[in-house]
């Protein structure tokens, strides 16, 4: 099974150059914003971006072409901000990204600017990408000086400021609303929604927030045609996504596929399986944030809605973290409980209490402290952050970290209850109820 | 006065490039964090008044932010990842063992950190924000010390760029 590498293949045929301009332009960089310029914002964000049916990279999977169109009509300035601030456990594609093809991410952003008519835009990197920082700095003044950004831009008269703007540690600035706090200078705290940042965003004005792999998409859309990018992929889940894999596998890495691929091509295929002849254990197929998946679901295609409806897990982040036979499943909900815990903003009471107290309590099950109804006293905490858990579906919280503590207690649950029962030296479910 | 007229300049700068000057509040934190290797309560006060804020308002912001170092750490941050991937790839052994190697060395920090999304390298650490891995403990230590030595040419403290001409020493 081979890859079909459409934002990864100038820097997989190109390991030694694939960021430097000369390299970019050498391999038909920059033609697409060539062709765009010639277009009307209608034709490239309705006609062939909707066409497309690309939806968002950053973990929600909503339609970029429909998120565009949420802008207001005659409200001005407006902004396009990139979250390129990757923080979900276990993704490390935006990564590699920004610091081995930054100009495709450029050249994306001054497409995406045209086609919703904006004039400034920020790239928020995480502040850890120093040679990611240092890369894209470059790219923006080379890209700068050859007239594919600042003023009237190839001669069109259209006009784009890009900021490199470098967070500084902080999982939750991740979070659009949270990015747009931390780009106005204060805590990276979210905000509740609506209004929608694509109606009131930064400083208030009509904002678009991209994932840099989205952003990094558009050049090849315009180039080749809407129509060609929704042949590739399934269903509802057009073209290809680099998928991180990582954990227990023998070629961790970044493939990028055809989205309806299975998990099974992508782990035991590309990623080379678990090492050393052990047995999969479980995955988790979208970042820390989305539920676990077993070995029976490893035939399923990476289809968003798919895993969505049929899995209640998601895609999320398209990060695959793998697990071998010997791993602890309830070390594992420890650590990324931890995780969320470290980064709650605090700003929720049922995020912030909730994400801590789960901490304690999956801390002292992974050590042998762990208590015979601990397993239920997490489902009720659950309970505090997404009443009815699964559905219907009511958060307490303003943005999606708070739900998101409870995919590793539910997966605890649904594929492991037994095991955490055991561990802890519970007596059967049963013998617990009747008591 | 906290910033060098050097650095001062360049802070306004910075500040130019935003539509409202309390955008600037993190690259100006990582401008003060550059020059001192840590942000001082000076800094943070130079800063308020360049931005027209309270003090209480850029402590506010700084302590959100955990690349920020509110006191001296030494020349070097070495960042280690125990996040699941790393967890499952001996990074909190690697954790351990540097934290009990630089525990009393006053030139060398050394902290837990979340996913660096570099989990293919696990386990993962960085100094001074650039990458290593994957790293056992004694690769670990020696990689530490060619930066002491000046074999290896690290970043400052806030991972910002160095000079080219740095890069070729
Ligand atoms: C807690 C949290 C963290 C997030 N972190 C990221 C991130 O690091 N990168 C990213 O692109 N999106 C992240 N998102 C999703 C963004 O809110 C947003 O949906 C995305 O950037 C939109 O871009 P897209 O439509 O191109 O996917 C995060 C969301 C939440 C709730
Ligand atoms: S859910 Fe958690 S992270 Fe999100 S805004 Fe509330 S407290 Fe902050
Ligand atoms: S889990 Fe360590 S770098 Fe991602």
């Amino acid at each position: 099974m081979a890859e079909t590498r459409i934002v990864t293949k100038r820097l997989r045929d190109h390991p030694d150059d694939s960021w430097t301009i000369d390299r970019y332009l050498q391999t038909g960089g920059y033609e697409a914003l060539r062709k765009a310029l010639t277009m009307t914002p209608e034709q490239i964000g309705e006609e062939q971006v909707k066409a497309s049916g690309l939806r968002g990279r950053g973990g929600a999977g909503f339609g970029t072409g429909q998120k565009w169109s949420f802008l207001p009509k005659d409200v001005y300035p407006r902004y396009l901000a990139v979250n390129a601030d990757e923080g979900e456990p276990s993704t490390f594609k935006d990564h590699m990204l920004v610091e081995r093809d930054p100009h495709q991410l450029i050249e994306g952003v001054v497409i995406s600017a045209f086609a919703i008519e904006c004039h400034q835009a920020f790239i928020y990197l995480r502040g850890e990408f120093a040679l990611g920082a240092e890369r894209m700095e470059r790219a923006l003044a080379e890209a700068a000086e050859r007239g594919f950004i600042g003023k009237n831009i190839l001669g069109s008269g259209f006009d784009l400021d890009v900021v490199l703007h470098r967070g500084a540690g902080a999982y939750i600035a991740g979070d659009e609303t949270g990015l747009l706090s931390s780009l106005e200078g204060e805590r990276a705290m979210p905000r509740i929604k609506p209004p929608f940042p694509a109606v009131q965003g930064l400083f208030a004005k009509p904002t678009v927030v991209n994932n840099v792999e989205t952003l990094s998409t558009i050049p090849y859309i315009i180039e080749r045609g809407g129509e060609w990018y929704a042949s590739l992929g399934v269903g509802k889940s057009t073209g290809t996504r680099v998928f991180s894999v990582s954990g227990h596998v023998e070629r961790p890495g970044n493939y990028e596929v055809e989205l309806g691929t299975s998990f099974r091509e992508l782990i035991e295929g590309l990623a080379g399986g678990v090492p050393g002849g052990r047995q999969l254990k479980f995955f988790i197929p979208g970042g820390a944030s989305s539920p676990w998946l077993v070995p029976e679901h490893l035939d399923a295609p990476t289809d968003m809605d798919y895993v969505q409806n049929e899995l209640k897990s998601m895609l999320g982040s398209g990060a695959i973290m793998v697990f071998d036979q010997t791993t602890n499943p309830v070390q594992v909900a420890w650590r990324i409980a931890k995780f969320f815990a470290h980064e709650s903003c605090g700003k929720c009471t049922p995020c912030r209490e909730g994400s801590t107290w789960m901490e304690k309590v999956l801390y002292r099950m992974a050590n042998g402290m762990g208590r015979p109804d601990d397993l239920d006293l997490l489902l009720d905490f659950g309970d505090n952050i997404v009443p009815g858990l699964n559905a219907p579906f009511a958060q307490t919280t303003i943005c999606a970290l708070g739900p998101s503590t409870m995919s590793p207690v539910v997966s605890l649950d649904r594929y492991f209850r037994d095991e955490v029962l055991q561990m802890i030296g519970a007596p059967a479910a049963s013998a617990v109820e009747s008591t | 006065m906290a910033f060098s007229d050097d650095n001062r300049r360049k802070a306004q700068a910075l500040i130019a490039r935003y539509p409202v000057a309390k955008s600037a509040i993190l690259p100006l934190l990582h401008l003060a964090q550059e020059q001192d290797g840590w942000v001082s309560p000076a800094a943070m006060e130079e800063i308020a008044e360049l931005l027209e804020l309270a003090p209480a308002q850029v402590l506010g912001v700084c302590s959100f932010y955990t690349m920020f170092k509110r006191e001296p750490v030494g020349r070097f941050v070495v960042s280690v990842c125990t996040n699941v991937s790393c967890l499952v790839n001996r990074g909190p052994e690697l954790l351990e063992a540097l934290d009990a190697r630089y525990l009393d060395d006053d030139e060398v920090f050394v902290e837990e950190v979340e996913c660096l999304a570099a989990c293919d390298l696990a386990p993962v650490l960085q100094v001074n924000y650039e990458f290593h891995g994957p790293v056992t403990p004694e690769s670990a230590e020696t990689i530490i010390e060619e930066y002491r030595r000046g074999t290896r040419v690290a970043r400052s403290v806030s991972g910002t760029l160095i000079t080219s001409s740095d890069r070729e020493r």
